[in-house]
């Protein structure tokens, strides 16, 4: 890796991105249970969910990677990227209606010779905050960045 | 409570149930519009190659949704699901049969009586290789007592 990008990347630790609030529609929950082909009825049936402890359809365990951080002043280092993990925290279920607000902040970085040649392991902690201030989730990722040799 | 899983028909070292799946190319395109993730690399077949990568492959973060969902149909409406992680070892492609599983690898109970269940689950492809790893925290019900 090149130094400047080194030095660029390590002035970057702890940086956050700008608040981007979603609301959380149904719609896009049915749709994206149907895509991930998870037929449980708390994710798909409202009928069925309303008669749940929750009282109503609350969204599957991946459907915050929908909603995105604010990219808009995010820098691009690398030309290519695969996606290297995730470790999410569950703290509140989330309800149709629900306005989530995503902040992501990068944690930091180190690089590993692989398959891909010299990879960039790039570690981010993203938040979900509820329109009640309480943190429903936290998801760590690690985005694995490369230059491709073709 | 139909079919509730509780904590006392768990023990260590019980296998999780298996979900398979199979995901299209048609799949892949569904994800990607439902999540927002537009990169290339899932649904154009040039565009991967010339990242160096085989072909088209699965989005990672559409295997974590399969091990989620082998979580929640396990621990039914009543179970939490408290932490879900997953690392990618190896990429997957369309069409081939994942086997997603896991088994129960720690249970703690506290004075309070709440429960912890550690689990690690993984995604094995049809060559046998576990392609994705990870781990789940949840906690159950305890068996409604009759009396």
């Amino acid at each position: 890796m090149e130094d400047s990008i080194k030095k660029a990347l390590n002035e970057y630790i702890g940086s956050e991105t700008k608040a981007v609030t979603y609301e959380v529609e149904l719609g896009a929950v049915l749709k994206f249970s149907k895509a991930i082909g998870d037929d449980n009825p708390i994710f798909t049936n409202p009928k069925l969910a309303r008669t749940s402890r929750y009282r109503g359809i609350i969204t599957p365990p991946t459907f915050l990677r929908s909603m995105f951080h604010d990219s808009s002043e995010e820098k691009i280092f690398f030309a290519a990227g695969v996606d290297g993990g995730s470790e999410w925290k569950y703290f509140e279920p989330i309800y149709i209606g629900d306005k989530i607000t995503v902040i992501k902040k990068f944690i930091d970085f180190f690089t590993k010779d692989g398959s891909l040649g010299e990879m960039v392991f790039q570690v981010n902690e993203i938040r979900y905050i509820n329109q009640f201030n309480q943190i429903v989730a936290t998801q760590r990722t690690t985005g694995i960045s490369y230059e491709p040799k073709k | 409570m139909l079919n509730q899983l509780c904590l006392e028909d768990i023990k260590i070292g019980m296998n999780l149930p298996i979900l398979k799946k199979k995901a299209t190319s048609q799949q892949l395109v569904m994800y990607a519009g439902a999540s927002g993730d537009y990169y290339q690399i899932h649904y154009d077949q040039d565009y991967a190659k010339s990242n160096d990568l085989p072909g088209i492959i699965i989005h990672g973060a559409l295997k974590n949704a399969f091990l989620g969902q082998l979580i929640t149909d396990w621990i039914g409406e009543y179970g939490n699901l408290l932490e879900l992680s997953v690392q990618y070892r190896g990429m997957d492609v369309p069409e081939d049969e994942l086997t997603i599983t896991g088994i129960v690898s720690n249970i703690k109970v506290d004075s309070n009586k709440s429960n912890t269940v550690y689990c690690d689950i993984w995604i094995e492809n049809s060559s046998g290789k576990k392609s994705t790893i990870g781990k789940a925290i949840v906690n159950l019900p305890y068996q409604k007592r009759s009396k």
